[in-house]
């Protein structure tokens, strides 16, 4: 296939999943302020989302302060901030566009309806009184979006690809919504282990849908190294670190299978990824430190991306 | 030229004839369509309308209005009462257009070798070899099976019964054959009942035809089958939709400039799997954007070295390059003269009788008649530009008649036609519209015309543009076999 195309696919699944990310950290920062407020602890949340979906440049060349209103809407819709949710709407359907031919029917219309119904410019429907509507709807449109294309995609390269856009951006926004948690500082006399503490690892998992899961697999209160562990190491985590990695590694090796062998630096990276994440353990990570762990992975797949271009996008 | 028995203009203007007919007198081939309309509330057909819309907005069917501020994404509209012609018609049409295209691809390729059109005196030299849309660059160069305009899309007007001329001859990169697909796919979707109830001469298989016809150009070192693709300009391109579409429903790979490059004159497409030759490519990119090297140096959406691989006969570009100086608005009175020409036959399709205003006498005769012309500029298109004589103020005229003045080679004119009128579903309920047709006529080896062509309307009352720029809409074209 085209480069140009499956460069298309892979950044399309990126910004869709991207969308439904920008939507899940939105919704832990509006948990964690919302407790904090309730506690009488107003922290500095909304700037700590900013840092995790890695938008707090962008925003203080422009804004002096992280109020509440001010981040949602520079992470909702603000055109000037290109990973902002209506953004990310707009770029995938920007490259769809593009790659018309290689899509289904079904990722097209879901791509397109979200599109036309984010410009309808209703702006009651987007006000901040509806914000967890909105994000709600976002996410249910790129699950549908990921429903259309596991769905109806044949299975050959331009599916390897927008697969691995998905697994990519995926991995990458799990790792950023772990480390929320380091850049949400507790206040002096609420220390680790407290109330607060506890409902802030609370929001995570809920805004990865894995609370349940959570007390399915461990039974046991909120850990903050068994949290981790769950959306890092554990294989039936489907967001978990190990999960997309697994995925991204099997893809890979999907498209150096169809193309006669062909291997890369990409699958050089991805394979030595996912060992370290299959081997791991959680106690080791601590040791060393969540917070660099997490930075450290996220580098990694910035890498990956650039190695994935290298090899077949250009 | 006699002006003929067109002449007279708006004043003199005979009614214009009704496709369908007139009450009490319903022409044989809208027998059912006229009773539906009279058995259909306009409520149904307001909802069917509506259905219609949201039907083309899901499958992304867009526009882009140059001019026009606000969405970009503006759909054409789309009429819902089809344009209904008989087989006899069809087959008279059909018979015009293949006449039509193969003297125009006869003249281009001559003008390009040995100019016996313009040494035998019909042409004017200077007329051809000085004109914008001449390419020198293309002198002495053969393209295969010597054909030059491929898909050919021809306007056509009619005026009565069997009075059928052609507006404009558009052999560059015509567009619009997507709205005749998706028009019938839509009409077939809303109302099966109607469809059930005609024997109507299918279109969908315009995407093969168009294929086995770019695969019958492909260069003569090509062996196997040909590589085919379809160069577009990109997503920003006001026809994008098309070219996406024609792409998809040929299973071809829809490529940017960006996404070809060349080596030793040889054509290759960027894959994931590294570079793959391409045989045939069907661009929808005018000439000057085509390749920086040859043409306009700032053009960013074409491929360098293009044009010498074409020369060099390792790749077939459809349409071929300098095929628009068999279009300009200038040459087009010399098409009839072209049949005759080349093909030693009277053309059956005829030509509007059309004032060269480079041309003293012609000149002259517009000035003192511009109430009752239409004027178009030579390199004008898309219904931009042009002065309808009948419809335009006194102050319009006047600075009309400036333009003209100052620089007339610019300028043609052609009586204001009577053009034929279709029941159309408007605001106000159902009502005769003007309406034209775009057939689209396929050359490679052998010549190839699916039944029908793009019917455009034109929505306002009185209106006789029908552009989709200047608010027309389209409607699905039926032609029942006989």
């Amino acid at each position: 296939m085209l480069s140009r195309t499956a460069d298309s696919l892979f950044w399309l699944a990126r910004y869709m999943e991207r969308a439904e990310d920008i939507a899940r950290i939105i919704m832990v920062g509006h948990r964690m302020a919302s407790m904090a407020r309730s506690l009488e602890n107003p922290g500095n949340e909304w700037h700590s989302t900013l840092i995790a979906t890695g938008c707090d440049k962008g925003f203080f060349t422009k804004h002096a302060e992280a109020s509440a209103e001010v981040v949602i809407d520079y992470l909702v819709r603000d055109p000037d901030n290109p990973s902002s949710i209506f953004s990310c709407l707009e770029t995938a359907r920007r490259n769809a566009r593009a790659v018309r031919t290689a899509l289904t029917v079904d990722m097209w219309d879901a791509l397109n309806e979200t599109w036309l119904r984010a410009h309808d410019n209703d702006a009651a429907r987007f006000g901040p009184e509806h914000l967890l509507d909105l994000l709600e709807w976002v996410k249910e449109r790129s699950l549908l979006f990921s429903g259309a294309y596991a769905n109806t995609m044949l299975r050959n390269d331009a599916y390897y690809f927008t697969r691995l856009g998905t697994f990519i951006e995926r991995a990458d926004n799990t790792a950023r919504i772990l480390d929320v948690k380091y850049h949400v500082l507790l206040p002096h006399h609420e220390g680790i282990g407290g109330a607060l503490d506890y409902y802030h690892w609370q929001a995570i998992l809920r805004s990865v849908s894995a609370l349940r899961s959570y007390h399915w697999v461990y039974q046991e209160r909120l850990k903050p190294w068994l949290v981790a562990e769950l959306l890092i190491l554990r294989p039936e985590m489907p967001r978990s670190l190990l999960s997309c990695s697994e995925q991204i590694v099997q893809h890979l090796d999907l498209l150096a299978e169809a193309y006669g062998g062909l291997r890369g630096e990409c699958h050089r990276i991805a394979g030595e990824t996912h060992a370290r994440l299959r081997y791991g353990r959680i106690q080791d990570i601590f040791q060393s430190g969540l917070h660099e762990f997490l930075t450290d992975f996220i580098d990694r797949s910035m890498l990956l991306g650039d190695e994935i271009s290298k090899l077949y996008l250009n | 030229m006699p002006a003929g028995e067109l002449s007279g203009g708006a004043k003199a203007a005979r009614p214009s004839f009704d496709e369908m007919g007139s009450a009490g007198d319903c022409r044989a081939q809208y027998g059912l369509i006229h009773r539906w309309l009279a058995d259909t509330p306009a409520e149904l057909l307001s909802l069917k309308r509506r259905e219609a819309e949201l039907l083309f907005r899901r499958i992304g069917i867009t526009f882009a209005v140059y001019a026009e501020g606000g969405n970009p994404e503006r759909l054409i509209p789309f009429d819902i009462i089809p344009r209904v012609l008989d087989a006899k018609e069809w087959s008279l049409l059909a018979r015009g257009l293949a006449q039509r295209v193969r003297a125009l691809n006869a003249f281009i390729r001559d003008v390009y070798h040995e100019r016996q059109i313009l040494r035998a005196g019909q042409i004017p030299f200077e007329l051809v070899l000085h004109n914008e849309s001449f390419r020198p660059e293309m002198q002495d160069f053969e393209p295969p099976q010597g054909i030059y305009t491929h898909v050919a899309g021809i306007d056509i007007v009619r005026l009565g019964p069997s009075e059928f001329y052609v507006l404009e001859d558009n052999c560059r990169t015509p567009s619009g054959v997507s709205y005749m697909l998706e028009n019938r796919e839509a009409m077939m979707r809303l109302f099966p009942d109607l469809f059930a109830r005609h024997r109507i001469a299918p279109v969908s298989h315009y995407p093969e035809e168009l294929l086995d016809t770019l695969k019958s150009v492909a260069p003569e070192n090509c062996d196997g089958d040909p590589v085919v693709v379809l160069l577009t300009p990109g997503p920003y391109n006001s026809a994008y939709y098309e070219h996406s579409f024609l792409a998809d429903e040929m299973g071809v790979e829809l490529v940017e400039g960006a996404d070809l490059f060349l080596d030793d004159n040889i054509v290759y497409m960027r894959t994931t799997e590294g570079p793959r030759r391409v045989d045939v490519i069907y661009r929808r990119i005018d000439d000057d954007f085509l390749d920086p090297l040859t043409f306009r140096a700032d053009s960013a959406l074409g491929t360098a070295g293009l044009f010498n691989a074409y020369r060099a006969g390792n790749v077939t570009l459809a349409n071929g390059i300098g095929a628009g100086i068999a279009d300009d608005k200038s040459i087009y009175r010399y098409v009839p003269a072209m049949v005759r020409f080349y093909l030693g036959e009277e053309p059956i399709l005829k030509n509007v009788p059309t004032y060269c205003c480079g041309i003293r006498e012609d000149l002259s005769y517009v000035l003192d008649h511009l109430a009752e012309l239409v004027v178009k500029e030579t390199r004008g298109s898309g219904g931009y530009g042009m002065l309808i004589g009948p419809h335009a103020t006194r102050e319009q005229l006047a600075a009309f008649a400036e333009k003209i003045r100052a620089e007339p080679p610019n300028y043609i004119a052609q009586p204001t036609l009577a053009l034929s009128t279709c029941p159309t579903f408007v605001e106000s309920g159902i009502a005769p519209r003007h309406v034209d047709l775009r057939p689209f006529v396929l050359a490679g080896k052998e010549i190839r015309i699916v039944p029908g062509g793009l019917t455009r309307v034109a929505l306002r009352q009185g209106s006789l543009v029908v552009n989709s720029s200047q608010g027309g809409g389209t409607k699905d074209t039926w032609v029942l076999e006989g």
